[in-house]
């Protein structure tokens, strides 16, 4: 299912060289040195405050690196806001906390975009969105509002937002972490979906049965830097630096 | 729904000693301990102490027929001769006695045009035409000059219709500016930020008095020789001014509250500046600040008064001028009650629309 090989094979989406990032007097990111590869699926994980966040942010630049480039699809992040509002289009994003729209229904959060940013007649951009409401199975809901939806659902329909903008890389921001137990698993389905199918993705995510599932490589972060990259097998039941094994250690609750 | 179906109706209780009925709730909210009692029974004093001697003033030892002051000579109560004989003055102030109907139908098209717009359901393109087609038949007919209407100046402009019309204005054109003040005070752009920060400040420290003051006697200091500008225009660009000021520290306040997620939603969909703040930031913070923003309203509606200062007849400046006339001077009180009436029928309108709108746009995000 997952190809490894490919991946890294390829020219990049998305490369990080050098980058470093502070806020205040924090570093945040320190020396980041990274290829994506098309197609490929990253899993970010380590403590709170490791970073893993602020890299994938700084992506679509919701947050701004200070040194260092940044490549995304052959654009280099800088000042230029055209240029961010480009890559944005291509690379979707979804939050820990869903951000759906509260004052607008579902189908409209799904339409906004496509209608606004690619000038879609509303006719196509709702059968659109009718379409990946189908995908992440719940057509249903369209005329409700995110209010009326379970966490769960709402983040389907986080997922299924993003998705209509048609982005070739999608950024994942814990976005199980805010869910009750028993609907983590319909959004992880969602997503293993849409990992089989190609998409390009970055995720950070504790979900260790989800990187063993789809993800090429796993990569460990501490204090800014990356610590070590590996695929998922390796890292999880093998991991080389102390600190990796500490912090599995942890979340494993050994 | 189909998530939350159970296959079996769980019991369901009563809450105990749920007692309704009006002795209950009597018993609940006036009677329920001694200090409430006795609080009760003051509040009950005092209404049949007030209540009965005001109805007995306004309506049942008022005057109501006649057309001289001579009516009211052994009158105990109010003496309402004086609205129906000076009502057009209240109403009109100096415009031309014989075309006062033309403020008359055209304050009604502009209040009916304020009233429609008020209401969601006409909100879209037909109401843009109604206010194309409303305001300059508000114009024609209030100064008129061609197509068969006279022309009355703007100096003889006065009473409501110049109230309605400096509010509405004020509050029509202030509200976007207001918005873009506020924005501009969040802006991430250094000189534009200062700008709004500086106006908003210096507007705030200074009384709606001074500022009339400064549009009407100092502004035109500055101008060339021979060049005017209408003193009602000068009045109506210092409300907007003044109000704009307030407006943008309100609207403000509703920008602060969104979640910045909702800013981040937009900017990761790729939505520009603008399509993000008008489709997703300000419909929900607007939404969040509505009471603030009719408070603000109501607010303005009563300020235009203030309009006197520079020789304007605003609607309280003629129904005071209205009993300088020596022989209705007693009757000034009935003159300010007339006044407060008109004013409160204004200020209860705007504030039971507030409760409409949020109740309306309430039940949509139900969050």
């Amino acid at each position: 299912m997952t190809n490894a090989a490919l991946a890294t094979s390829s020219e990049p989406i998305i490369s990080f060289e050098d980058v470093n990032k502070w806020y205040g007097q924090y570093h945040a990111l320190r020396n980041i040195n990274l290829g994506i590869g098309h197609g490929e699926k990253v899993v970010l994980l380590g403590p709170s405050g490791s970073g893993k966040s602020t890299l994938i942010r700084c992506v679509n630049r919701l947050e701004e690196h200070q040194a260092g480039r940044i490549i995304v699809d052959g654009t280099e992040l800088k000042g230029d806001v055209k240029a961010i509002e480009r890559i944005r289009r291509d690379v979707g994003m979804v939050f820990q906390s869903f951000n759906l729209f509260p004052h607008l229904t579902i189908l409209d959060n799904l339409t906004l975009a496509p209608r606004w940013v690619k000038k879609m007649p509303k006719k196509e951009a709702e059968d659109l969105a009718m379409m990946y409401l189908e995908r992440v199975r719940i057509p249903e809901q369209a005329r409700k509002y995110p209010a009326q939806l379970s966490g769960g659902q709402q983040q389907r329909v986080a997922i299924a937002r993003s998705l209509c903008m048609k982005p070739k890389i999608m950024l994942f921001d814990e976005p199980t972490s805010a869910l009750d137990p028993e609907m983590v698993k319909e959004v992880l389905d969602v997503m293993i979906e849409l990992a089989h199918e190609g998409m390009t993705m970055m995720c950070v995510t504790h979900e260790m049965a989800f990187a063993r599932a789809v993800a090429d490589r796993a990569i460990f972060m501490a204090e800014g830097s990356i610590i070590e990259i590996d695929t998922p097998d390796e890292l999880f039941s093998n991991p080389k630096s102390e600190r990796t094994k500490q912090f599995l250690g942890q979340i494993l609750g050994h | 729904m189909s998530a939350m179906d159970h296959t079996e109706e769980p019991v369901v209780l009563a809450p105990p000693g749920l007692q309704i009925g009006p002795v209950a709730w009597c018993r609940k909210n006036l009677f329920s301990s001694i200090p409430n009692t006795l609080l009760t029974l003051l509040a009950l004093f005092l209404l049949w102490k007030l209540i009965p001697p005001l109805l007995d003033w306004l309506l049942f030892s008022a005057v109501f027929s006649g057309s001289s002051p001579d009516a009211c000579k052994d009158a105990v109560g109010a003496c309402w001769t004086l609205i129906g004989v000076k009502h057009r003055f209240m109403l009109f102030g100096f415009y031309t006695y014989d075309e006062q109907w033309r403020p008359l139908i055209a304050t009604v098209i502009l209040l009916c045009l304020i009233c429609g717009s008020g209401y969601p359901k006409f909100w879209g393109k037909k109401l843009g035409v109604a206010w194309l087609i409303g305001l300059p038949l508000f114009g024609w007919l209030m100064w008129g000059g061609f197509w068969g209407l006279p022309l009355v100046e703007t100096d003889k402009w006065g009473g409501l219709p110049l109230t309605v019309v400096l509010a509405a204005v004020g509050i029509v054109v202030s509200f976007p500016l207001g918005v873009l003040l506020a924005l501009g005070r969040r802006s991430a752009l250094p000189a534009i930020r200062t700008v709004s920060t500086a106006y908003i400040e210096l507007i705030r420290g200074v009384p709606l008095i001074s500022v009339l003051f400064m549009a009407s006697v100092m502004f035109p200091l500055f101008l060339p020789e021979g060049v005017t500008i209408n003193k009602l225009l000068r009045a109506q660009v210092g409300i907007i001014l003044f109000t704009a000021a307030y407006q943008a520290e309100t609207v403000r306040g509703g920008l602060q509250a969104l979640p910045k997620g909702q800013y981040e939603a937009g900017n990761a969909l790729g939505l520009s500046y603008w399509q993000s703040t008008l489709l997703i930031v300000l419909p929900q913070s607007l939404k969040l600040v509505i009471p603030s923003l009719v408070n603000q309203f109501i607010s303005t509606f009563k300020d235009t008064s203030l309009v006197l200062i520079i020789g304007l007849y605003d609607f309280l400046t003629t129904t005071r001028t209205a009993v300088a006339d020596p022989a209705w001077q007693p009757f000034y009180v009935e003159s300010y009650a007339f006044a407060a009436i008109v004013y409160f029928g204004f200020c209860f309108s705007m504030s039971r629309y507030s409760q409409f709108l949020e109740r309306r746009l309430g039940a949509q995000g139900r969050r």
